[in-house]
C-alpha cells in the first residue's frame, strides 16, 4: 500500500492528486508507526503529515498552478538509473545491520535502556518519550523550537504575513 | 490492514526485509526529487523521502515483542515486560514538526519562484535565467540573481 | 463554501472538541501520548478546519494574526526563562529540579508542564501564522485549470 501510493506521486501528472496521495501515504505510514510500537510518532506523523502538510501544499497549487509538464521518457532514464545504483547499494550496506527487531544491538544497549530504566526513580512520569524530549534532552529540544519559530518567521518575510506589506501590494507596489 | 493476515505480515517482518521496504519507499521518493522539473513535485518527493527515513529510523528502535515505551501507572517496571527504545521516537517527533515548518519555507519560496518568473518548472527558470545572462543591460528585474 | 450546510454544522460542532482534544493532549503527555508538538498541532488544525469552511475573515476575528505572532515567540520565551530560572537558582540550564529543591521528582513534573506549554503555544502560533500567510496571498491560477 505504501509502495503504491509512492508511486502514485509519481505517475499523477495532477498536482492535486499527488499532494492527495502523499496525503494517504502520511496516514499509512502513521498507522506503520504504531505497529513499530511508537506512538507518539503516530501521533503527530497523522496530524502533521497528513493534515497541516496537505493543506499547505494544496494552498501552495491554489496559488501557483495545478498541472505539471510533461516530460519526455528519455529524460527520466538517467535519474532512474542513478536511483537504482543508489537503492543496491544501500541494500548492500543493510546487509549488515541486525536483524529488525532483536533486542541486543547497539541501539537498543546503551542510551535508550539507561533512559528506562532511570525514568521512573528521575523524573517520575510514565510516559518515556516525554521524558526524555522535556527533561533529559531539553536543551535539543529548546533548539527545535527555535528552528519551528525560525522557520515561522521565514514563511511571513517570504510572504508578506504581516498587514502592511499586504497593503502596499494591493498598491500595485510590490 | 492492508489485507494481509498477522502471520504473514510476521513473514514479512523478520530479517532485513522491512528495511528493503523502506529503502525502496526512500528511492521512490528520491526519484521524484531529481526526475521532476516541477518544484512543488520535488517539496512531495522530499517529504517521500523524509517520512520514509523517519520509518527506517523508528524500525532500527523496535524489540520484537516489545510494547510501547510508556510505563505502568505505578512506575514499577517489572523485569519480565519489554519495551521499545524511546530515544529514536524522540528524535524523529522533533524531527517531524521541524520538517513540516521547513516544508512551509520551501513552499512559501516557490511561492514567490512563481511571482518573479512565472512559473515553476525547473527547465523554465534555467532558460529565463540563461536569456537574462545574455543580455545584461535588462535591469528591471528585481529577482533576477536568485539562481 | 457557503452551500455545505451539514459541513458548516459538522464543522461547528467539531471544533470545540477538536481544541478540547488538543488541551487534553497538551498537559496529558506525561501519562499517555502526546505533548507539545501534538498539541500545537492538533490546536491549530482546529483553527484551520474553521478557516476553511468559513472563510479567513471569520476565523481571523476570532484569532487576529498579530495574536498567532506573539504566540510564536511567546512559546520560546517560557521555554528559555524556565531553563534561566533555574539557572539563576544556583542549577544547571533546564534542570526542572529547581523548581521545587524540596522535591526534585516533582520539580521535573512541573518543568516538562511548563516546557510543554511553551512548545504547544509556539508549534500552534507557526503553523497558523503559515496557514494565514498562506490563504492571505490571492489566487493567480484560474478555476477552469482545475
Amino acid at each position: 500500500m505504501l509502495v503504491i501510493s509512492a508511486v502514485g506521486v509519481v505517475w499523477v501528472r495532477h498536482l492535486f492528486a499527488a499532494a492527495m496521495f502523499s496525503g494517504i501515504f502520511s496516514f499509512l505510514s502513521a498507522l506503520l508507526f504504531v505497529m513499530l510500537d511508537a506512538v507518539d510518532v503516530a501521533f503527530t506523523e497523522a496530524a502533521v503529515g497528513a493534515g497541516v502538510s496537505t493543506v499547505l501544499v494544496l494552498g501552495t497549487i491554489v496559488l501557483t498552478k495545478r498541472l505539471e509538464q510533461e516530460r519526455k521518457v528519455k529524460e527520466n532514464l538517467r535519474p532512474l538509473i542513478l536511483v537504482i545504483l543508489t537503492g543496491m547499494i544501500l541494500i548492500y550496506g543493510s546487509l549488515d545491520m541486525p536483524e529488525f527487531g532483536s533486542s541486543n544491538t547497539p541501539a537498543q544497549s546503551h542510551l535508550g535502556l539507561t533512559y528506562l530504566e532511570s525514568t521512573p526513580e528521575q523524573i517520575g512520569i510514565p510516559n518515556v518519550v516525554t521524558a526524555v524530549l522535556a527533561s533529559y534532552r531539553g536543551f535539543d529540544t529548546l533548539g527545535e523550537v527555535a528552528v519551528v519559530f525560525t522557520a515561522g518567521v521565514g514563511v511571513l518575510v517570504l510572504l508578506g504575513g504581516f498587514m502592511r506589506n499586504r497593503r502596499r501590494k494591493d498598491q500595485g507596489e510590490l | 490492514m492492508v489485507g494481509l493476515t498477522l502471520d504473514q505480515l510476521k513473514i514479512l517482518l523478520t530479517g532485513h526485509s522491512i528495511y528493503w521496504l523502506f529503502i525502496i519507499l526512500m528511492m521512490t521518493g528520491f526519484y521524484i526529487v531529481v526526475s521532476r522539473g516541477n518544484l512543488i513535485k520535488k517539496i512531495i518527493g522530499l517529504n517521500l523521502f523524509q517520512t520514509s527515513v523517519f520509518l527506517f529510523y523508528i524500525s532500527i528502535g523496535k524489540v520484537s515483542g516489545g510494547t510501547a515505551p510508556i510505563l505502568p501507572m505505578k512506575l514499577k517496571v517489572d523485569d519480565f515486560s519489554v519495551y521499545s527504545n524511546p530515544l529514536p521516537h524522540v528524535l524523529i517527533l522533533t524531527a517531524i514538526v521541524v520538517g513540516v515548518a521547513t516544508t512551509a519555507l520551501g513552499l512559501s519560496l516557490i511561492i514567490r519562484i512563481k511571482e518573479a518568473y512565472n512559473s515553476i518548472e525547473e527547465h523554465d527558470l534555467l532558460e529565463e535565467d540563461r536569456s537574462q545572462f545574455s543580455n545584461e543591460n535588462n535591469e528591471d528585474r528585481k529577482f533576477g540573481g536568485f539562481f | 463554501m457557503n452551500q455545505h450546510l451539514v459541513l458548516r454544522v459538522v464543522t461547528k460542532l467539531m471544533v470545540g472538541f477538536i481544541i478540547l482534544f488538543a488541551l487534553y493532549v497538551q498537559f496529558h503527555g506525561d501519562y499517555s501520548p502526546g505533548g507539545g508538538f501534538q498539541a500545537g498541532v492538533i490546536f491549530a488544525a482546529a483553527f484551520i478546519l474553521y478557516g476553511l469552511v468559513f472563510g479567513l475573515e471569520s476565523v481571523q476575528a476570532v484569532l487576529p494574526p498579530w495574536v498567532t505572532h506573539k504566540m510564536m515567540a511567546l512559546g520560546v520565551l517560557i521555554y528559555t526563562l524556565v531553563g534561566i530560572y533555574s539557572f539563576f537558582l544556583g542549577f544547571n540550564f533546564l534542570d526542572y529540579g529547581a523548581l521545587t529543591p524540596s522535591h526534585p521528582e516533582h520539580g521535573q513534573h512541573y518543568g516538562i508542564l511548563l516546557v510543554e506549554l511553551g512548545v504547544g503555544i509556539t508549534v500552534a502560533g507557526v503553523v497558523i501564522s503559515i496557514y494565514y500567510a498562506f490563504v492571505s496571498r490571492s489566487s493567480t491560477s484560474k478555476d477552469e485549470e482545475w
